[in-house]
């Protein structure tokens, strides 16, 4: 599939809201440009961003007829001003009333300042409310989270995000394509290599520009990596969540081996800034190879342990058994990506459905359950370090000769790309005007994956919220920007 | 049956963890911290991390030094949940405008004597952020700084060196 771009009018527009309301598309963005709104959606075997011109400052809302969107809309007014008409859910989303303007990337106006913000209310006997954030008690970004419980029962759970705001995007427009691609980098530091990627194939799209197979080759080969160090990072932080330090001692050692082994062959443990637009920054040496392969062997072979242990710990399946369950359906409505989507049935890859080089060329499952839990996040995890290490061997294996970089002619043009990070499917869209930045939006997949941990949430004990947001791992900074 | 076999393991093989590492590398004291330091710190430090506005990679470092490779708590350094129990704040990011106040109230909540560890490159000066509408240009802009450990993210080795300098200030010079 490739991004099909068109321009369309207000019934447009609707047309396409319909489709999202019916479940035939499922939303991959919503976000403001220069000339209006653009909306990014796919499914039934095509890919389009729509672009709505809006002279007068409003658009027919998504979000009133189509949730998952709401939250992008709200993002979108306070950047570029521009007004869902029709919206429920009118409040501000990134907006604190803090920065020095209003609008930023659209009709800039000074701040009015902060505003009190109003949580949506739960009514009911006996009830009380537990704030918590935006400090957290962990080494863990900030966000809000206002629990409204009846007793240890959690009645309503509602996120509040923005205070990693840092105006990332606002920063690229205007700049060269370097400069923008080490903003990309540093969108979501866990999946820096995800969002370089995204980039970089949005950029040669846009361009006409096409980097050498070896690059999209080792491009592969570090997104891999990364999935691998990310997976295992979290399947062991998990169980630590459920107090089973145990497996979380054990896997963080494997974590950091992948690390020490990205270090040693890209020269940055989390391979920062190694894809650029036309390729990538650093290549692979025949020694390099070779600490690939003993990572995997020691990897593959170590892993298999864990995962005997995590299902062999009754007291730990306990905790994690039913506990914070996402329906199949919720997961489908908001196109829920990675470990999230694939726990509730949604067995959606933007490696499959894209078919991004290289692979198209390689073998790998996509693993998906039903239950959707906190054991079934966890296992689909365990299911794709499983694949990463085959594919990470494969890439080896086939990995071709040549140059790893290409030049990027200063054109003009915009275009779009989907790809897979650990977390689920990241969306890059950009436009470039001579060289320089003249639109983009990145979205983390955490847009449509939080939402669905308010409603995982319902109905547990307080106690098992660590569990269940470790398990959903939501991004902050990807979300905020 | 791994679990007997993986204590077993934990017993009987070779630690992995790595001698501490030597120098201040790119670390850099203030000279106030280094004479406060010197009459007032022992030999153990409570840490309370708060993310100002990274991305995310500098947190994923200072995770790291919790593994069995650094493992920081041999070093009586130990990250705590509460600012009321903390000696250093160790912060990240540009301090972003809607992060702001609550790194402010997290300072004001850390009982003296109190230092404050900027960690990474947008910490230290704003990195690719600095001057934008939506954040400071680092730390110092907020709060006064008394360790500098730079890199985008600094590995958990620049990170160990920067906390290890806390509490050898009385035994270095800075910059040695």
């Amino acid at each position: 599939m490739t991004w099909a771009a068109r321009t369309v009018d207000a019934d447009g527009w609707r047309a396409a809201i319909e489709l999202l309301a019916a479940g035939r598309r499922t939303l991959t963005s919503l976000w403001g440009a220069d000339d209006g709104v653009r909306m990014a959606l796919h499914g039934e075997g095509e890919a389009a961003i729509l672009a709505l011109p809006c002279p007068a400052g409003g658009y027919p809302s998504v979000g009133a007829h189509h949730a998952p969107a709401i939250r992008l809309e709200r993002a979108l007014a306070d950047l570029y001003g521009l007004r869902p008409e029709g919206a429920l859910d009118t409040r501000p989303w990134l907006d604190h009333g803090r920065w020095t303007v209003r609008h930023p990337l659209g009709d800039a106006e000074p701040s009015a300042g902060p505003t009190s913000y109003a949580f949506l209310a739960a009514e009911g006997e006996s009830l009380h409310q537990i704030p918590v954030g935006p400090v957290h008690a962990g080494i863990i970004e900030p966000g809000h989270f206002r629990f409204t419980a009846a007793g240890e029962t959690v009645v309503r759970l509602e996120e509040r995000l923005g205070y990693l705001h840092r105006g990332l995007q606002g920063r690229m427009i205007g700049g060269d394509l370097a400069g923008a691609a080490k903003l990309a980098g540093r969108a979501c530091g866990d999946s820096t290599v995800a969002y370089a990627l995204a980039f970089a194939l949005a950029a040669e799209s846009a361009l006409g520009a096409e980097p050498p197979a070896r690059a999209r080759w080792l491009r592969a080969l570090m997104a891999e990596l990364e999935r691998l160090a990310n997976h295992l990072g979290d399947i062991g932080a998990i169980c630590n969540d459920a107090a089973f330090a145990l497996l979380h001692a054990h896997s963080s050692v494997l974590r950091e081996q992948v690390l020490r082994a990205a270090d040693a062959c890209f020269g940055h443990r989390l391979m920062m800034d190694c894809i650029v637009p036309g390729g990538v920054a650093a290549d692979l040496s025949d020694e390099g190879a070779q600490t690939m392969r003993a990572l995997t062997n020691t990897v593959r072979q170590r892993f298999e342990l864990l995962v005997d242990l995590y299902d062999d710990t009754a007291s730990l399946q306990d905790r994690m058994v039913g506990t914070g369950r996402v329906s199949p359906e919720l997961a489908a409505r908001f196109g829920a990506g990675g470990f999230v989507g694939r726990a509730s049935g949604r067995a959606f890859d933007a490696r499959e459905a894209f078919a991004y080089a290289p692979y198209e060329a390689l073998d790998f499952e996509v693993p998906a359950r039903q239950d959707g839990d906190v054991n079934a996040r966890v296992w689909i995890r365990i299911e794709e370090v499983r694949q990463s290490l085959s594919l990470v061997e494969q890439i080896l294996a086939r990995l071709p000769e040549g140059p790893i970089r290409a030049s990027v002619p200063a054109g003009s043009g915009e275009n779009a790309a989907l790809v897979e990070g650990f977390r689920g499917d990241v969306f890059v869209w950009l436009k470039l005007e001579a060289g320089q930045v003249a639109g983009v939006c990145l979205r983390d997949p955490s847009w449509f994956q939080w939402p669905l941990l308010e409603a995982a949430i319902e109905g547990n004990i307080v106690a098992d919220f660590p569990l269940c947001n470790k398990s959903f791992n939501c991004a902050y900074a990807g979300v905020d920007l | 049956m791994s679990m007997p076999r993986l204590l077993a393991e934990g017993v009987l093989r070779r630690a992995l963890t790595e001698p501490a590492p030597q120098g201040l590398g790119l670390v850099e004291l203030g000279p106030a911290f280094v004479e406060a330091a010197r009459r007032r710190l022992g030999r153990s430090l409570s840490i309370r991390q708060v993310d100002a506005g990274s991305c995310n990679a500098c947190e994923l470092e200072i995770h790291a030094l919790s593994n069995a490779y650094y493992d920081l708590e041999r070093f009586g350094l130990r990250f705590v949940a509460s600012p009321r129990h903390a000696d250093v704040l160790m912060v990240t990011g540009p301090v972003t405008s809607n992060m702001r106040q609550a790194l402010e109230r997290t300072w004001a909540a850390t009982p003296a004597p109190k230092w404050v560890v900027a960690v990474g490159g947008c910490a230290i000066d704003g990195g690719l952020f600095a001057g934008g509408y939506a954040c400071a240009s680092g730390i110092a802009d907020v709060l006064a700084v008394d360790v500098w450990i730079p890199g985008c993210p600094p590995s958990p080795t620049a990170l160990l060196q920067g906390l290890l300098a806390l509490l050898n200030a009385d035994r270095r010079q800075p910059g040695a």
